[in-house]
């Protein structure tokens, strides 16, 4: 296990390199040229070719791309995420005030995707061909069908515009004011829950129906222990693994639907942020979004790998 | 000692004359309901965007600023956008984005996955390494940004969408496709290819490819409805086709504009995007039932 730990580790800090790589390439075949981007935001009128040389200068895009990654990585080291060319801001400052947006988001779509999404699978597996399955298949496979984006919208008309219930825009730090956080979170939680929740859902009904055959089963049965032992004890344990790669794969889809919910209910998080500096070829933000993204996805499949064994406990013998 | 014998040529002259496998494969794709209605959807989608010149009832980019943002009636079945266009016209139009940009991307996602899979698992060793890992560091993006970011370094056209969606789609097909290929390299027939002195080629693409099929077609399936998905998400972001022109998803983006004063036209665009993706995943549940027995009914 100690082993696997450590290749796995070691895995995960090659994988991170990689994406950095693969990123900062991406990133300089992006159109626009960045010094020209800065003049036009920043209204210099008359930029003389010496103004905007000394402007390639002063953001490091002057030098060859090999030495602009190696310093990168430098910069990084120090913890210095570089520059936004838009609004001249600091890349740290930028990125410190959209992630807890974006992590309140993720995080509580996260989670509910897991406390809701296994209940209904393991529900419509047990009563399989019941009306409890009937009613939870469907709403797994709407849920996998509708578009994160337009389940927003819909949201927004009933419950914004409708029912005047819930506040359709904007964001307000639950820190400071518990009920306006949590009223705004609502809807975009929701939103980001859908697809999550129902490929949960889908994939523990399969796998519980999977185990539910198996001669153990029986066997618990004819040991007479109760439903519920055996469900939570003996099925849904053998079912997990599965299960816990699938949830290990939503981090990458939350983070993906947060691109489109954020600017749905016009959230500055993380998503909208990358999004506008893309449109806007501010390269130095994109990368480290990107980069931040790519650790969290490393860091997590290497917690589902490790959660395997503390499921099985014949993988942590291998 | 005769007449048992008779008796068994008997018992075999009454047995049921043998099923092919294709017609096995038929029945149990057709046998859900859903699946015929994924189809029907499909079909029914390909043909409005074959035909959308004769269907659709109005030129789909005319302005007509006399009536915009009208509600359904009898003229307009599904309304009029802010520009006094008809909203069907442009929902029949924009079936054409959908369903070149999901198919090509599909399939060129599916050509390159599965190639790289196959060199992967056939090779294995530091190949496999080198393969499977930039798929990883593929994968550690999520797909749409990747793609977002990909159009936004191509610029944006339909045909360049396409290729954004292609790439950042190619991962699953090489990870499949590996592990398929390492299951099938076990196999005897392969040992006998190899004796029988088979090139390297002649056993991949003869002996392993065709093996390795089943599953890789039913993720392709379930991966065109993901990219129908895909596709929306980006044209409703303002990448991908350049308006005037109608895609489905920048179709909701506009009706977001004029949500209290028309809510049909973003509903009605969405509505076709989920009728469409969850065709596809009816169709790849009902081939998946088909091809991959063990798993029947299970999702």
């Amino acid at each position: 296990m100690k082993t696997l730990i450590a290749r796995r580790l070691i895995e995960a800090v090659v994988m991170v390199f990689l994406t950095t790589v693969m990123v900062f390439l991406i990133m300089r075949f992006l159109p626009g040229d960045p010094a020209l981007v800065y003049v036009s935001q920043n209204e210099i009128d008359t930029a003389t070719p010496e103004q905007i040389a000394e402007i390639r200068h002063k953001f490091g895009i002057d030098k060859p791309i090999p030495i602009q990654y190696v310093n990168w990585i430098k910069d990084l080291a120090h913890g210095d995420l570089g520059r936004s060319v838009i609004s001249n801001d600091s890349v740290n400052d930028e990125i410190a005030r959209a992630l807890p947006r974006t992590m309140y988001l993720g995080g509580c779509a996260f989670v509910l995707s897991i406390i809701l999404g296994i209940p209904l699978g393991i529900v419509s597996a047990v009563r399989r061909g019941k009306t409890a399955d009937l009613i939870s298949t469907l709403i797994a496979n709407v849920g996998i069908t509708a578009p994160t984006f337009w389940v927003g919208i819909i949201l927004i008309l009933i419950f914004g515009y409708y029912l005047s219930w819930l506040p359709i825009q904007g964001w307000v730090s639950p820190s400071e004011d518990l009920w306006g956080g949590i009223s705004h979170m609502i809807l975009p939680v929701i939103c980001l829950t859908v697809y999550p929740m129902s490929a949960v859902a889908r994939q523990t009904r399969s796998a519980m129906l999977e185990v539910i055959r198996q001669d153990y089963i029986r066997t618990a049965w004819s040991r007479g222990l109760n439903e519920r032992q055996i469900i939570i004890r003996h099925a849904l344990r053998n079912a997990l693994i599965p299960v816990i790669t699938l949830i290990g794969m939503n981090i990458r889809q939350i983070f993906g639907g947060q691109v489109l919910i954020e600017t749905v209910f016009n959230i500055y998080g993380i998503g909208k942020l990358s999004v506008d500096a893309l449109f806007s070829s501010d390269y130095a933000i994109v990368q480290s979004v990107v980069l931040f993204m790519a650790i969290v996805v490393v860091l997590s499949s290497l917690l589902v790998d490790l959660s395997y064994g503390y499921i099985d406990p014949r993988i942590r013998q291998d | 000692m005769a007449l048992e014998n008779t008796m068994t040529i008997q018992k075999f002259a009454e047995a049921p004359p043998r099923i092919s496998s294709t017609r096995r494969l038929l029945r149990v794709f057709m046998g859900r309901k859903i699946v015929i209605f994924g189809i029907i959807i499909i079909v029914l989608l390909t043909l409005m965007a074959i035909f959308a010149p004769w269907i659709a009832p109005y030129d789909p980019n005319a302005p007509a600023l006399m009536n915009t943002l009208e509600s359904p009636s009898k003229a307009h079945l599904l309304g009029t956008d802010q520009l006094g266009r008809d909203t069907l016209s442009r929902l029949i139009y924009g079936s054409r984005v959908t369903i070149i940009v999901s198919v090509v991307a599909v399939n060129i996602a599916a050509i390159i996955g599965m190639t790289l899979g196959l060199i992967a698992g056939f090779y294995g060793k530091v190949i496999n390494v080198i393969i499977m890992r930039a798929m990883d560091t593929i994968m550690t993006v999520p797909p749409i940004l990747l793609a977002v970011t990909i159009a936004a370094v191509l610029g944006g056209g339909i045909k360049n969408v396409i290729i954004a969606l292609g790439i950042a789609m190619i991962p699953p097909y090489a990870r499949m496709m590996c592990g398929q290929v390492l299951s099938v390299l076990k196999k005897d027939y392969i040992v006998a290819a190899e004796v029988g002195g088979a090139s390297n080629l002649r056993i991949m693409l003869s002996h392993i490819l065709p093996n390795c099929f089943p599953p890789l077609i039913v993720l392709l399936t379930m991966q065109v409805g993901r990219a129908v998905l895909a596709e929306a998400s980006l044209s409703f972001l303002g990448i991908g086709i350049k308006p005037p022109d109608p895609a489905w998803g920048s179709m909701v983006s506009e009706g977001y504009q004029n949500l209290m004063i028309a809510p049909i036209l973003s509903m009605a665009p969405g509505v076709a995007i989920m009728l469409v993706v969850f065709a596809a995943n009816m169709v790849g549940d009902g081939l998946r039932d088909a091809l991959d027995p063990k798993l029947r009914g299970t999702l």
